[in-house]
C-alpha cells in the first residue's frame, strides 16, 4: 500500500492547523479524514515510497508496507531522524535485523544565514553569481574554440 | 452502504472557486533544484521593491527530484575542466548537445556545491592520508581545496538524507516565506494581449481549498521538472508509483511553455536508465565505486563479450565510457536473445574490496552500500528486504525502466534557450529581445526555464539545475530592470481562465449522478483512465517497453491517430476532488509532452539513441543527414505544430 497509517497512534495531528503528513507529501497522496481524525494514503500507486511522511510523523504512525506487485511479505525499513541524523532499522523476511545510522546535516536545522542571503549583488551585467562576484572569481573560457 | 457515485478524497471540489488575483513582477513557477537555486540567488540581484513570487504544487522541503534525498551529487567539476566536462556530454548524448549552455553550467555548477555544504549538506572527504570520511566528521571544507570522495569522474558522495531540505531552508530564508505559495500548481500560461509573443502570467489552483490563482508577471520561470509515468511502466499494480524518476513529475514544463509559443529542442531525447530491476535503486555508486560488473546468466561481461557493436556507433561507442544509450543496447541484446537475467555481481565486488580490510572497514563498506539506497531510493531497500537480499551474498537483477523525459539527468529533452552573454557563444544560440540576450530565456519574451526545463543539456544533475537556477535569476533580474515599464495585461479575463481551469469539475458535477460508480460513467473520463490510456498508446506504439523500444513511421502514425482522440477526451476529463483535479492537469500535462516527443521522434528519420529507442524504418545513426538539432514550435494564435532541422555548432575542439 506503499506508505500506511497505524489508527491507534496516529492522533490526526490533533486537528491542527497542519496535518503533517499531509503538508509534506510531495505527491499529495497524504489526507485527514476529518471525521475519524486519522490520515491515510488516498492514491497508493501514485506513491514513491520517498517516506517523507514516514520520517515526518510526531507521532511514528506511519510505515510502509512495500509494493505488493513487487515485494514479497514481511520485509521492514523503518528510519527514526533526529536533528542531525537517521537511524534505519532493516527487517529482512527471513528475520534477519540490520542497522545503519547516517547523519544528515553539519548545522542545527533553521541556522541557513540570511543576512549572507540579503547580500546585494554589483555588477548586474556581469555573468558572475553574486558569491562568484564576492570572492572576485575570474569566469573561466573555453579552452580553445573548435575551428578558430 | 451508500454509492460510490460521489466525489472521493477528503477536499471536495466545488464550482465556485475563490478567485485570488495576484501581480508580481517575477513568478518562480515550480520549487525544486532549479527553481530553489533562483529562489536563493534573485534578490541579490533584482531592483530593491521588486515583487517576487514562488509556487510550488507540493511543500518546498520535500518537492522536486531531490525531495527524497540523493546520495551523491553527480556533477561536482572540481580538478576537471569545463571543456572536458562538454566533451563527456557530448558523447553521452551521442553528439548533439548545446555546448555553451554545458560550458557555463560547468564553469558555475561547484559554487553551488560549495553552498550546500556551507549550508550544512554532509560531503564525504579524502584526507591527506588517502583515508575517506563520511560529512559530519570535521573534515575541511571543499572550497579551500579539500577532496571529496569522488565515486566517478564527476560524481561526489555525500549523505544526503536532507539534501533538499537543506536547500529548500536556504530559498525560503532568502526569498522570504511570505513570498511562497505552496499547494499552488499552476496549469497554464498566459500570454500578454497587446504585446505579441511576450508572457504575462500564469493561472492555477490550490491543492487544498477551492481558489484560483490568476497571476500577473512581467518575467517569470518556469522549472517544474520532467516527465514520469508517461509510459507503462514495468510495474504496473502498487509499483506503478516506484517509478525511477519522481512520480509527480508531469511534464508540466514541456506542456506549459510550448502550449505558448516556446521552442522545443531534441524532444525526441528520452532517458532509459539501467537499474535495480523493479525497485530501480542506484547503480552508480557500485559501477563506480564499488567496482562491480553485471553479466549475463552464463557469467559473461556483455559489455566485453559485445564490444564489437560499439564499433558501429563511431566515436560514441569508441569513448572510453561508451555513450549510455549504447550501454541500453548491448545489454538489450544479451535480454532478447535469452542470456538473462542480467545480474549486478554484488558479492563479487564487495569480496575484492573486503579482502584488505578489518571487519570494521567491512561493515563499514556495507553500511555505504545500504546508504547508496536509503539516501534516494529506499523502495529498493525493501525490495531487498522483502527478498532476502544481502548483497554480500546474492547478487541482483538488472534492468533498462521505462522510458523518462528529462533534461537535468542523462537526457536532454527540453527548451530551446538563450546562451550566456559570451564572445565565444555563437550569435545562433542568442535570442535577442530589444536588442539584448538574456541567458535561459525561451522564445517566449519573458519566459525562462532552467533544470529539466532547459533542452540540449544534460548532465546537469542536482546541483547544476541548481547552479543554472541561480544564473537565470541574475538575468531574469536583467531583463526585469531593462522592461520595468511593461505592464502585462492577460488575454483572457479572470473568469474566462477559473472555468478553464475548474472545467473538470464543472464535467464531473454535471454528470456523476448518472451512473451508481463515480468512475464508470460515459460522459467522461477520470484522470486515472486517461494516464491509463495513454500509457497504453506510448508503449504499444511509442518505443515502450511492449516492443522492446521500437517504432516505425507506421507505429508512430497509429499513435497519433489514438492521441488525437484522446485529445479529444481530455476536455472531458472529470474531478470530484482537489486531488483528482490535480491528477487531470498532470495528465493534460503528461499528453502534450509525450506528443511532442513522438512528434520528434517522426520527424527525426535516424535511430539516433540505440537502446534508449530505435526506428524499425531508419536504424542506423545518420551523421551525414541527422547531426542537428531537432526543433518545433507550436503557433497560439493558428494552433499549428512545425518542426524543423537547426545547425549544431560545434564549440569545443574534439
Amino acid at each position: 500500500m506503499p506508505s500506511f497509517v497505524d489508527p491507534a497512534k496516529c492522533d490526526g495531528c490533533k486537528g491542527g492547523e497542519k496535518t503533517a503528513c499531509m503538508y509534506i507529501c510531495p505527491s499529495d497522496l497524504m489526507v485527514l479524514n476529518v471525521e475519524a481524525m486519522k490520515a491515510y494514503n488516498q492514491e497508493p500507486d501514485q506513491c514513491w515510497e520517498c517516506y517523507s511522511c514516514v520520517k515526518i510523523c510526531p507521532q511514528g504512525a506511519i510505515s510502509v508496507r512495500p509494493y505488493s506487485d513487487i515485494v514479497p511479505l514481511g520485509g521492514i525499513v523503518q528510519p527514526m531522524m533526529s536533528s542531525d541524523s537517521i537511524m534505519w532499522t532493516i527487517q529482512f523476511r527471513n528475520g534477519n535485523l540490520q542497522r545503519f545510522k547516517f547523519p544528515i546535516r553539519t548545522t542545527p536545522e533553521g541556522s541557513i544565514d540570511p543576512k549572507n542571503a540579503a547580500h546585494k549583488g554589483k555588477d548586474l551585467a556581469s555573468e558572475r553569481l553574486s558569491d562568484e562576484e564576492v570572492d572576485n572569481v575570474t569566469l573561466k573560457r573555453p579552452i580553445a574554440i573548435h575551428g578558430k | 452502504m451508500a454509492l460510490p457515485n460521489k466525489p472521493a478524497g477528503e477536499l471536495p471540489a466545488t464550482l465556485d472557486p475563490a478567485i485570488v488575483e495576484l501581480d508580481t513582477d517575477i513568478l518562480i513557477v515550480g520549487g525544486g533544484m532549479a527553481a530553489c537555486g533562483t529562489a536563493y540567488e534573485i534578490k541579490k540581484w533584482a531592483p530593491e521593491g521588486t515583487k517576487i513570487l514562488l509556487t510550488d504544487k507540493a511543500a518546498l522541503e520535500r518537492s522536486g527530484a531531490v525531495a527524497q534525498g540523493l546520495s551523491a551529487i553527480n556533477t561536482y567539476l572540481g580538478e576537471n575542466t569545463p571543456d572536458d566536462y562538454v566533451r563527456m556530454i557530448r558523447n553521452d548524448l551521442m553528439g548533439i548537445v548545446r555546448e555553451d549552455l554545458i560550458f557555463d553550467c560547468g564553469r558555475h555548477v561547484d559554487r553551488s556545491v560549495y553552498l550546500f555544504e556551507e549550508w550544512g549538506l554532509p560531503i564525504w572527504k579524502t584526507l591527506e592520508d588517502g583515508k575517506t570520511v563520511d560529512g559530519a566528521q570535521g573534515a575541511p571544507i571543499l572550497k579551500i581545496g579539500t577532496k571529496p570522495v569522488r565515486s566517478g569522474r564527476w560524481q561526489i558522495m555525500i549523505n544526503g538524507e536532507s539534501y533538499k531540505r537543506i536547500v529548500a531552508e536556504a530559498a525560503k530564508a532568502a526569498l522570504g516565506s511570505e513570498n511562497i505559495i505552496e499547494r499552488c500548481f499552476i496549469v497554464k500560461l498566459v500570454l500578454d494581449k497587446n504585446e505579441p509573443n511576450r508572457i504575462a502570467g500564469a493561472v492555477g489552483f490550490s491543492v487544498r481549498e477551492n481558489k484560483v490563482y490568476v497571476i500577473k508577471a512581467n518575467a517569470m520561470l518556469v522549472a517544474c521538472g520532467g516527465a514520469v509515468n508517461v509510459f507503462r511502466p514495468r510495474s504496473t499494480g502498487e509499483g506503478m508509483g516506484r517509478c525511477w524518476y519522481p512520480v509527480w513529475n508531469a511534464g508540466s514544463t514541456y506542456t506549459m511553455c510550448q502550449e505558448v509559443g516556446a521552442e522545443m529542442t531534441m524532444m525526441e531525447n528520452r532517458f532509459v536508465p539501467a537499474r535495480f530491476k523493479d525497485g530501480y535503486g542506484p547503480v552508480g555508486a557500485w559501477f563506480l565505486l564499488f567496482k562491480a560488473k553485471a553479466t549475463n546468466t552464463l557469467g559473461e561481461n556483455y559489455m566485453a563479450t559485445n564490444a564489437e557493436m560499439l564499433k558501429q556507433y563511431p566515436p560514441y561507442g569508441l569513448a572510453k565510457v561508451p555513450a549510455s544509450c549504447l550501454r541500453n543496447h548491448l545489454m538489450l541484446k544479451e535480454m532478447r536473445e535469452g542470456r538473462g537475467p542480467i545480474y549486478m555481481d554484488t558479492p563479487t565486488a564487495l569480496k575484492n574490496l573486503s579482502a584488505n580490510m578489518t571487519p570494521k572497514e567491512v561493515k563499514h563498506l556495507l553500511a555505504e552500500a545500504w546508504e547508496d539506497f536509503l539516501d534516494m531510493s529506499v523502495g529498493q531497500a525493501g525490495l531487498w528486504a522483502g527478498t532476502n537480499t544481502e548483497p554480500e551474498k546474492v547478487g541482483s537483477e538488472i534492468m533498462p525502466t521505462e522510458p523518462y523525459l528529462l533534461g537535468s539527468h542523462s537526457g536532454c529533452c527540453g527548451i530551446w534557450v538563450a546562451g550566456p552573454n559570451e564572445d565565444w557563444v555563437p550569435d545562433a544560440y542568442k535570442i535577442p529581445y530589444k536588442g539584448k540576450n538574456y541567458k535561459g530565456m525561451t522564445t517566449v519574451n519573458g519566459l525562462f526555464t532552467a533544470g529539466d526545463g532547459t533542452g540540449a543539456s544534460g548532465h546537469k544533475f542536482s546541483s547544476g539545475s541548481h547552479a543554472e537556477g541561480r544564473q537565470v535569476a541574475k538575468s531574469m533580474s536583467r531583463f526585469f530592470t531593462d522592461n520595468k515599464d511593461f505592464k502585462p495585461t492577460l488575454n483572457q479575463s479572470a473568469k474566462e481562465l477559473a472555468d478553464i481551469v475548474y472545467k473538470p469539475v464543472k464535467t464531473f458535477m454535471e454528470h456523476y449522478q448518472k451512473s451508481t460508480a463515480a468512475d464508470v460513467n460515459p460522459n467522461y473520463i477520470k484522470p486515472a483512465g486517461f494516464q491509463r490510456r495513454l500509457m497504453k498508446i506510448t508503449d504499444e506504439y511509442g518505443a515502450g517497453i511492449a516492443t522492446s523500444y521500437v517504432t516505425s513511421k507506421a507505429m508512430l502514425d497509429r499513435a497519433f491517430s489514438l492521441l488525437g482522440m484522446l485529445r479529444e477526451d481530455s476536455e472531458k476529463m472529470a474531478a470530484g476532488d482537489l486531488h483528482e483535479l490535480l491528477r487531470a492537469w498532470e495528465n493534460y500535462h503528461r499528453l502534450g509532452t509525450v506528443e511532442s516527443h513522438l512528434r520528434h521522434i517522426l520527424f527525426r528519420e535516424e535511430s539516433r539513441y540505440p537502446g534508449f529507442y530505435y526506428r524499425s524504418d531508419f536504424d542506423l545513426v545518420d551523421e551525414k543527414n541527422w547531426k542537428c538539432f531537432v526543433n518545433s514550435k507550436y503557433d497560439p494564435a493558428k494552433k499549428e505544430w512545425s518542426v524543423f532541422k537547426k545547425d549544431y555548432i560545434q564549440i569545443i575542439p574534439d
